[in-house]
């Protein structure tokens, strides 16, 4: 396997030597996107300019071999998830899947009801697609987590009444990793007869997801979480025990059978559907790879530094995600002294907002160590010797920081800061 | 989001960083912010009570680069003046000087706080020592 990837040198230059064998900057954010597999972007290359034809185009050989190659993407995209090619429709990406999914069973079922449950950790697309739908008089259910960011199966039985009809709850979660009940809460659903969404954009690829074991109706997918090209996604739309129907978000020339209008961006679904198939093959080994990989970091980073702690279940787990909370030190000066490392950070100084992490605050572990969050997302070009560069890097750092920490100089006289009146600013 | 260099400077090489007696007559300790919030400041000021110059300053900081440079250039900033003329820095001196962007505002006023907070500190040392100081004399 290549794993020759070019990353561009636009961070600030630091004064640290690489290791040998190591290349700086160091590209560990494996949740926000993920860098192209060689092997999707030859895949694609022909889709550009010699296979440019219409997918939608039926009479000519153009549009043939155009739709020759978003078919098989499709079937390649089946297969990884246990699906057949029907229940395939194609959109611009995860956001657009999650909003034609809870959208779209929004519209179809509103005779059967109004009610919608999701999570209070879910992605922005699914939380802000919910509450969009509050203001049509949809009502909607926000389950809180578990300390370990789990969801409650009793609270969602709870939670559904006779005007549930969709259930939309992610795979994993896109900043602790951490992997839902999936197959419980599908049971559930279709007991009930309600539809069950899932966003499964960090889970596919990584962790094996199968719709009818898992009792999946709708799942959004996503190219670029999957070393796969930005700007293309799919939806999952189940089609028998139960046949699952959506209204169309986007109206037009009635592609993917209705449910999705707009000419197919085929060199993108070309390369969806390749590293669809990549991750079909390596997922096994890969996955025990990042694991590894991605213990070696929190061992070696754990064993050196004291009150350290992983947010999030340990055990469910995304292979490659570890988010953890280094007390007294503030997440985004961390990041500022590890800068030759993309990682990101749930402290409110690295948001928009100023508000940490609304994902670190469900799990209740206080505000001040969710700004004290750093995320890393291991993916297929990390090496052992990165990651122990990583590690060494975030240790200096953060006992660094400490000795410059008013909090752990407090803490480390016995002032228990909980108990301090702090000033308000 | 992009840092100044003056910002990366005082983060990679932060002036006056530590600790004073906080029992200390002379020292005045302002202790600002709040850990949920993010940012906490303590920057402790030594006075001459004859002249009331700052001597010596230092800081500790919990945030982000630019609370760490905030507090680290009031510390330098505030040496050699009297307790007055500290008290006449403003905020927006700090955000002039390390060029922060608006989002980093709030980190020069709690820059700023600390300095008022240490010399109230300070002062109220100063007054409730006046009369024991007075008869000693």
């Amino acid at each position: 396997m290549s794993t020759d990837v070019k990353i561009p040198q636009t961070l600030p230059k630091t004064h640290h030597a690489a290791p040998e064998g190591v290349k700086l900057p160091i590209y560990m954010d494996n949740h926000a996107t993920t860098p192209m597999d060689p092997r999707v972007l030859e895949e694609m290359l022909p889709y550009f300019m010699e296979k440019f034809g219409n997918a939608a185009s039926r009479n000519h050989s153009f549009g043939w071999v155009a739709e020759e190659g978003t078919e098989t993407a499709r079937e390649r995209i089946a297969k990884l998830i246990g699906a057949t090619t029907k229940e395939i429709i194609f959109t611009s990406g995860a956001t657009e899947s999650d909003n034609l999914a809870i959208k779209g069973v929004a519209e179809m079922y509103r005779e059967k009801g109004n009610h919608i449950i999701t999570a209070v950790t879910e992605h922005k697309a699914v939380l802000d697609t919910c509450k969009r739908l509050e203001k049509y008089g949809y009502r909607v259910t926000y389950l809180p987590v578990q300390k370990d960011g789990l969801i409650d199966l009793d609270d969602l039985k709870r939670a559904m009444d006779d005007k549930t009809i969709l259930v939309t709850i992610m795979f994993a979660n896109n900043e602790i990793g951490v992997l839902q009940p999936i197959a419980e809460i599908g049971k559930l659903c279709h007991e009930k007869g309600v539809v069950f969404h899932t966003d499964a954009t960090q889970a596919i690829g990584k962790v094996p997801v199968d719709v009818i074991k898992q009792n999946i109706d709708l799942a959004s997918i996503s190219g670029h979480k999957m070393y796969g090209p930005k700007g293309v996604g799919a939806l999952y739309v189940r089609r028998k025990n139960p046949r699952v129907q959506i209204s169309a978000i986007i109206d037009g020339g009635g592609h993917e059978r209705g449910m999705r209008s707009g000419t197919l961006n085929v060199p993108g679904i070309v390369g969806l559907g390749k590293a669809c198939a990549i991750a079909q093959e390596e997922m096994p080994k890969e996955s025990c790879r990042l694991a590894g990989l991605r213990n070696r970091l929190r061992d070696r980073i754990m064993t050196r530094l004291d009150e350290t702690y992983i947010n999030g279940s340990m055990e469910h787990r995304l292979p490659g995600n570890l988010n953890i909370s280094f007390a007294y030190v503030e997440g985004e000066s961390l990041l500022m002294g590890i800068n030759d490392i993309a990682v990101s950070s749930g402290s409110a100084c690295t948001s928009a907002t100023l508000e940490p992490s609304y994902v670190l605050k469900a799990l209740g572990a206080g505000d001040d160590l969710a700004h004290s969050s750093i995320r890393f997302g291991l993916g297929r070009f990390n090496t052992e010797a990165e990651v122990d560069y990583v590690a060494d890097r975030v240790i200096e750092t953060v006992e660094r920081l400490r000795e410059l920490s008013p909090l752990y100089e407090m803490a480390k006289e016995g002032i228990n800061l909980k108990d301090v009146k702090w000033a308000a600013e | 989001m992009s840092y100044s260099d003056k910002v990366i400077d005082h983060y990679n090489n932060p002036r006056n960083v530590g600790s004073m007696d906080k029992n200390s007559t002379d020292v005045g300790t302002g202790l600002v912010g709040a850990p949920e919030c993010g940012d906490v400041m303590k920057l402790q000021i030594k006075v001459n009570p004859a002249t009331s110059v700052i001597e010596d300053a230092k800081f500790k900081t919990f945030g982000c680069g630019s609370a760490i440079a905030s507090s680290s250039l009031a510390t330098e900033w505030v040496k050699g003046k009297t307790v007055d003329q500290a008290l006449a820095i403003k905020n927006m001196d700090i955000v002039k000087e390390l060029s922060l962007p608006p989002v980093k505002i709030h980190c020069s006023v709690l820059a700023e706080d600390a300095i008022r907070a240490a010399i109230g500190d300070w002062k109220k040392k100063q007054e409730s020592g006046k009369p024991v100081a007075a008869e000693a004399k």
